[in-house]
């Protein structure tokens, strides 16, 4: 046992860290610090950079742009990302809809989908929750009827993140209503542009817009569009949700945020002393370390373990890193709340409409420490819920 | 990065676990509580066969050459055993101030005694109103002659009671609370200056309150400034309970998830109850977060960076602190009445845990050390 990197793991992570610090541009880099809303442009040119440089879809086959890593340097990759505010590539281009593709797709359909996808010549959006439909993903409505040569898709799809930037959508369908809840099924492609396709935007309590409701009125597309086999989308959601296992504790975005909120403590006063002199506010700040230093380690200990683990079939401890990791990237919203005081408060719509206080009012890093903190909330409901992952837990410790 | 034991480990961990779930189920446990030491003669001379007496010494000493992975191996075993004997204040705690502060000629007396059995430790260092602070030290060293004279009151010294050296922290110079000016002094129990009453602890095993009347004291190390070695050698003892707490839990965890597929009320499990599954689900969490800090105490509790090593190892007692509470109190809780009884084995791990957070520092101690450090990241 030796829990210390190696010294090729070293240089690989100062490999990444200086290309991820000097080609990625530190204006959009400084916005993901800082908990800000990406433009689209920016987004793209971020993930053209990393495309460009095989630094995209490294979860991906070899044979369509990823890298044969261990799991120590997948870890270090994102780690080293998140630490320096690097955007992580579109996740429902590469981890969602471009891994079950190279998984389930024809041949055709991975060389017509998967490059775009991987440059973000295509963006994406996610066509699963419904307004009945939400923990109980399986019972979804929104069906699809064959007819000649085509889908032919009605129902509505809701919590569509970002449908707003997308040029495609993977859709859930119920191609087969008598069959049992999950078996009738289906993974289908449909181009945003297809008439009946109508996108409603969702205003969330930060006031921005993240989320959309995407309408299906007699949408028709062709019946290629269909991956997998027939009726059995439900084996591509599953493999889907359960292929993002370890960045999705997200350790490096919240070390960087505490680090951050260290260093704007010596700038607030409260009684004319430094906040971060003040005892219970590095308690407090020293709670959430220790959190997350554990937290850290557990993510390393799955890494390690997951040559012990068939592919599909995940330790349950894997469902920890969400439960644990969204807590603690709420609880660093709370402390800069804590930090800012009475900055949190002026709600002053941004052009991206959200209640960031970007006409100055207090210092320029309260500005998004009220929304984030609302915006933040979703953590611990999206991805399945706090509330599910225990449930799976629950299943593999109890087996009930 | 490389989480697997070696080979040798793997015995190591083989023998140990084997023995413990062989040899120190709950009912042998029980009969050990009743020997007159409070604890089982039979299986220290197990221990001192089996090699973990000597795990942590050098081979040239006949130990065994371990390091600290090899002692958190011993350590998570016993905490699934609740195991009784002294081994982490004769081994973990005297040895460490052996191995780090004696003399060659010192190690060379009292190291192959304790490798066979023959000789057991104690580190008396709390005082009244020290609480956990290891600088405050009231009770005196004067020199006298080649050696010294030691006077005062020391408490809650673990297993205490059966020492036969007492490891004493003693100022030679300086105001009590001052870090330079302590000293550690070994005095034999049997010295005529020693009084000592033992009796049981919450959890089940021995401690003594110790007065020193004019007892005669061998300085370990530099009498002057043993601070920082009594420091590190605590910290090596919190990576060794991280551990220990690490197997109760577990093992209160197994227990519970078990009684919950086996208890029925309402006709069904309890476990098909979604309000309880969840309060499982988060021992569960709360283990593995306690185990992932158990590796990083073991791992840091070897670092030779003083500053770098206290705070790591703050933090690690701060997460088993508060998993081993929460996890304890749940599996009582989930279990119900039946875990409130003496004759039920939750409430013994219970009981260690809650003694485990209240030893070298509270849960609430080591967040305020932590607090006054540069933070972790």
């Amino acid at each position: 046992m030796d829990l210390s990197f190696t010294p090729e793991e070293v240089a690989f992570r100062q490999e990444l860290r200086t290309f991820f610090t000097t080609a990625i541009p530190q204006s959009i880099r400084t916005k993901v610090l800082e908990g800000q809303h990406l433009t689209k442009d920016e987004i793209i040119a971020a993930q053209r950079i990393l495309n460009a440089n095989g630094l995209a879809v490294v979860n991906w086959p070899v044979a369509w742009g990823g890298k044969d890593w261990t799991p120590v340097q997948v870890y270090i990759y994102q780690d080293e990302m998140q630490l320096n505010g690097v955007p992580s590539p579109l996740a429902f281009n590469t981890s969602m809809v471009g891994p079950v593709i190279a998984q389930f797709g024809t041949d055709e359909q991975k060389k017509r989908y998967l490059p775009a996808a991987a440059n973000l010549d295509v963006w994406w959006c996610q066509g699963f929750s419904e307004p009945g439909a939400g923990s109980d993903l399986a019972s979804l409505r929104t069906k699809a009827e064959r007819v000649g040569d085509t889908w032919v898709i009605n129902g509505q799809k809701t919590w569509t993140t970002l449908a707003q930037h997308a040029d495609w959508i993977f859709v859930l369908c119920r191609t087969d209503p008598a069959a049992k809840k999950q078996e009738g099924i289906s993974f289908i492609l449909a181009d945003m542009k297809t008439p009946g396709i109508t996108v409603r935007p969702i205003q969330t309590i930060d006031g921005g817009h993240e989320v959309n409701e995407v309408f299906f009125d007699n949408v028709v597309v062709p019946a290629e569009n269909l991956v997998g086999e027939l009726h059995k989308g439900w084996d591509c959601a599953k493999f889907l949700l359960g292929n993002e296992r370890t960045g999705i504790a997200r350790v490096g975005t919240s070390k960087a945020r505490l680090k951050r909120i260290r260093e704007l403590a010596a700038l607030e006063f409260d009684g004319g002393e430094a906040l971060i002199h003040d005892r219970k506010f590095r308690e407090k700040l020293a709670a959430c370390e220790v959190e997350l230093k554990a937290l850290e380690m557990t993510q390393l200990r799955i890494v390690a373990d997951e040559k012990n683990h068939a592919k599909g079939k995940p330790n349950p401890a894997s469902s920890i890193l969400k439960l644990k990791g969204s807590v603690i990237q709420q609880t660093t919203t709370e402390l800069m709340m804590e930090l800012v005081g009475p900055y949190v408060m002026p709600f002053a719509a941004s052009d991206e409409g959200d209640g960031r206080n970007e006409a100055g009012y207090g210092p320029d890093y309260a500005a998004g420490t009220g929304p984030t903190y609302f915006n933040w909330r979703k953590i611990s409901i999206y991805g399945g819920s706090n509330e599910i992952q225990r449930n799976i837990v629950a299943k593999a410790i109890l087996g009930f | 990065m490389d989480f697997d034991f070696s080979e040798d480990q793997r015995l190591l961990k083989d023998s140990v676990d084997r023995l413990i779930a062989d040899r120190y189920t709950f009912e042998h446990r029980r009969n050990f509580m009743k020997e007159p030491t409070g604890w089982s003669a039979e299986m220290w001379a197990q221990y001192a066969e089996l090699g973990l007496l000597g795990l942590p010494f050098s081979e040239d000493l006949g130990g065994f050459g371990g390091g600290q992975i090899e002692t958190a191996q011993v350590m998570e075993a016993f905490g699934r055993g609740l195991v009784l004997e002294p081994y982490l204040a004769t081994v973990v705690i005297g040895g460490g101030l052996l191995r780090h502060a004696g003399s060659e000629e010192q190690q060379a007396e009292l190291v192959p005694q304790i490798i066979a059995g023959d000789l057991k430790l104690a580190l008396a260092h709390i005082e009244r109103h020290s609480r956990w602070n290891l600088n405050d030290v009231a009770v005196t060293a004067g020199k006298d002659g080649s050696g010294y004279v030691i006077n005062g009151e020391k408490s809650v010294v673990i297993h205490g009671d059966c020492a036969g050296q007492l490891l004493v922290t003693a100022r030679t110079a300086g105001a009590q609370r001052d870090h330079g000016g302590i000293g550690l002094f070994m005095v034999d129990a049997a010295d005529p200056g020693v009084s000592r009453k033992g009796y049981p602890t919450q959890d089940g095993l021995r401690a003594a309150e110790i007065s020193f009347a004019n007892a005669h004291g061998v300085a370990i190390g530099d009498p002057g400034n043993a601070l920082p070695v009594v420091e590190r050698v605590i910290d090596e003892a919190i990576a060794a309970v991280c551990s220990e707490a690490v197997g109760g839990m577990a093992e209160m965890l197994a227990i519970t998830v078990d009684y919950m597929k086996q208890r029925k009320q309402f006709g069904r499990a309890i476990g098909e109850f979604q309000v309880l599954q969840h309060r499982a689900v988060d021992m569960f969490a709360n283990l593995e977060q306690a185990k992932s800090m158990a590796m990083y105490a073991t791992m840091m509790a070897a670092s030779d960076d003083a500053a770098e090593r206290r705070q790591a190892l703050s933090a690690a007692k701060v997460q088993v602190g508060k998993s081993g509470k929460s996890i304890g109190e749940e599996a009582v809780q989930l279990h119900g009445g039946i875990a409130m009884t003496m004759e039920y084995k939750v409430g013994h791990y219970f009981k260690r845990m809650t003694m485990i957070e209240q030893m070298f520092g509270s849960t609430d101690h080591h967040l305020a050390a932590l607090a006054d450090g540069n933070g972790l990241f």
